[in-house]
């Protein structure tokens, strides 16, 4: 294959090599340019909120993690993940399955409309259960003289991250549902099987990596999210703070220490949800076959 | 045979079980009370809710546990009227609590009437908090409008005690020139071209100021200023009381649709009545509020300066009044403050 480029070869040992590469000092600067970026805007940020959270010891950093108000604000940050998570895996499989599978009339509408919890402010979200839900409205005010708290209560919460979060997982699923196509489910259906069966044994595995990769996005915005949540919240200590919002209040409080160690737990969580993320993604971008493709990602790496 | 053996069985574990309930209940009632505050009564509502609930328990037996959410005081009006369930509303004045009642009609108009000196069991007033060592000069509110000096004020339409800060400023310009409203217009637009960020409530305005490190003055409640010297060292900001400030009256009220519901309406009138008592008065005085109680003033006297102060009623023409001139929509602050300029 290199016959061609003899000529090339005799001035240079490499000739991919050299046309590839960049001189020692940019590939250098570039790299120095990279670290020097993360560190200040990622390492150093990070460190200091350990570092606060940890300024009169671990006892201290212990002692405000396992006070009652900031137990209640990790479960109820658990606890809307864990609500918000599935209800965004089945909105996501439904509506990726609906798209890449059926036409219908509307569909470019209804993939369009999907994005609208990503492109309105979060607080419009939260806002907008306020004005539907609250007590001045009619269906809040039926809800509410029927004994049902929506607004200013757990429910509230869950809502207004669902609403946030639930283009996620459909997101994801959408492209690779249409590029994986449709054959295999024909066949197998030729072949004898039941819908469902089709569904668990051919599409779902066809699928997955995608599906987990989503529930990790959607499970660390759920984690997250501030604006939509402090709208609709109330700010009940002990009742309707989430971490995120519970750590602004104890900030406010001068309870440095304790908003510090809750932000370092949510933090651990967050670089958990994103190692999660690193080995899903190595899963999910198609691993390259031999010859060229290898090398490219060399260089890529 | 078996059904009815099994039967039994079942009977007997819903007589055990509703037996216990009963005991239980019996002995002692747990009671929750949401306590919807403005924003720098955290400590404060901290230290009386656990004297309260302590009083409470001896006395009746019952367990109380009183929930707490704070925030600018015109925003927390905004989230009872919405629908946030608060037995009782401590809120950082009249005008927001009057909201609750004219919007919602979750209590009556007459309110401010059914506890005792209207309503109000603390008072406070507006001061002038700088850097320690006071590098721009300031000691009273000419100083803020000069040319280069940052003011840290929260936003009037969202936080209470803005509203104060902001009467107080206005007060003081009006008895400065003789009660021309023009020239007070001209003073109090000068002082917010000096304010580069309005916080939504007080303590949010606190932590720009003291936390962040931003400007040269804060405006603040005068129990918000000691609570900041007292957090990070008295060493490191100076209190400026200047010539004449405003007498701020913070009120509290029971919100009686929603003590109806809960049947609560007892032991949150209770509540409210406790911080009117000598022990609740000395908790006001030790988180920094001026105590009504003379005895308790005396005890504190050294801690509140005495100086002129004027009064809502007195020189605002209440609060009514002063919410429509001032601060609703194009009143004097829409007028005078264009964000950015």
């Amino acid at each position: 294959m290199f016959e061609n480029f003899g000529w090339l070869s005799q001035s240079q040992a490499d000739p991919r090599k050299s046309a590839t590469a960049d001189p020692p000092l940019v590939r250098f600067a570039l790299i120095a340019i990279a670290m020097l970026f993360l560190g200040l805007f990622l390492f150093i940020p990070v460190a200091a909120v350990f570092a606060q959270a940890l300024q009169h010891g671990l006892g201290e950093y212990l002692k405000s993690i396992i006070d009652p108000e900031a137990r209640s604000a990790i479960r109820l940050t658990l606890m809307t993940a864990a609500i918000a998570v599935p209800l965004n895996v089945l909105f996501g499989v439904a509506a990726s399955w609906a798209i890449a599978r059926f036409d219908f009339p509307g569909k470019q509408t209804l993939l369009t409309l999907i994005d609208i919890p990503f492109s309105v402010s979060p607080v419009i979200a939260g806002m907008m259960f306020v004005l539907l839900l609250g007590v001045r409205a009619p269906i809040g005010g039926w809800l509410y003289d029927h004994g049902i708290r929506i607004i200013f209560a757990e429910p509230g919460i869950v809502l207004a991250t669902i609403f946030v979060t639930f283009p996620l997982a459909a997101r994801e699923l959408i492209p690779i549902m249409q590029a994986v196509g449709s054959e295999e489910e024909e066949a197998a259906i030729v072949l004898g099987a039941g819908g469902w069966q089709t569904f668990l044994r051919v599409t779902l595995p066809n699928v997955k990596w995608g599906l987990l990769y989503g529930m990790v996005l959607c499970n660390a915005r759920a984690m997250g999210e501030f604006g939509a949540v402090s709208v609709v919240s109330g700010h009940i200590r002990g009742h309707t703070n989430t971490m995120p919002l519970y750590i602004e209040i104890m900030y406010n409080d001068y309870h440095y220490v304790a908003a510090f160690a809750v932000s370092s737990l949510l933090t651990l969580l967050a670089i958990a949800t994103l190692i999660a993320k690193h080995f899903l993604e190595r899963r999910v971008i198609p691993v390259p076959q031999k010859g060229a493709d290898e090398i490219e990602t060399k260089v890529a790496a | 045979m078996f059904r009815s053996k099994f039967n039994l069985k079942l009977a007997a574990v819903i007589t055990a079980m509703s037996l216990l309930l009963n005991l239980s209940s019996a002995h002692a009632k747990e009671i929750t009370l949401l306590n919807v505050s403005y924003d720098p009564t955290r400590e404060l509502y901290e230290a009386v809710n656990a004297q309260f609930a302590k009083n409470w328990k001896a006395k009746t037996g019952d367990e109380v546990t009183i929930n707490q959410s704070h925030g600018g005081s015109g925003k927390q009006a905004r989230a009872v009227i919405d629908g946030l369930e608060a037995d009782v509303v401590t809120l950082g004045l009249a005008g927001d609590i009057d909201a609750i009642s004219d919007k919602a009609n979750l209590l009556p108009s007459n309110w401010q009437k059914r506890l005792p000196d209207n309503s109000v069991p603390y008072l406070s007033t507006i001061v002038l908090l700088v850097r320690t060592g006071n590098p721009k000069k300031i000691h009273d509110w000419d100083d803020l409008v000069k040319p280069g000096v940052s003011v840290v004020t929260p936003n009037p339409k969202t936080s209470g005690g803005a509203r104060w800060n902001f009467l107080a400023a206005w007060g003081y310009a009006l008895k400065k020139n003789g009660g021309d409203e023009a020239k007070a217009n001209d003073f109090i637009s000068a002082l917010f071209k000096n304010v580069p960020v309005l916080d939504s409530g007080a303590r949010g305005a606190t932590t720009t100021f003291v936390e962040r490190g931003i400007g040269d003055v804060l405006i603040a409640w005068e129990n918000e200023a000691l609570m900041a010297r007292k957090q990070f060292g008295q060493d490191k900001f100076e209190i400026v009381y200047p010539s004449i400030s405003i007498r701020a009256e913070p009120p509290v009220a029971w919100v009686d649709k929603v003590t109806s519901r809960h049947g609560t309406a007892d032991v949150a009138k209770a509540y409210l009545e406790f911080l009117y008592t000598p022990a609740g008065q000395e908790i006001g005085a030790q988180n920094f509020y001026r105590p009504r109680d003379p005895a308790v003033t005396a005890k504190y006297a050294s801690q509140f300066p005495a100086l002129p102060l004027l009064t809502i009623d007195g020189d605002f023409g209440g609060w009514k009044t002063a919410e429509a001139k001032f601060f609703g929509d194009g009143g004097v602050f829409d007028k005078i403050y264009q964000p950015g300029s």
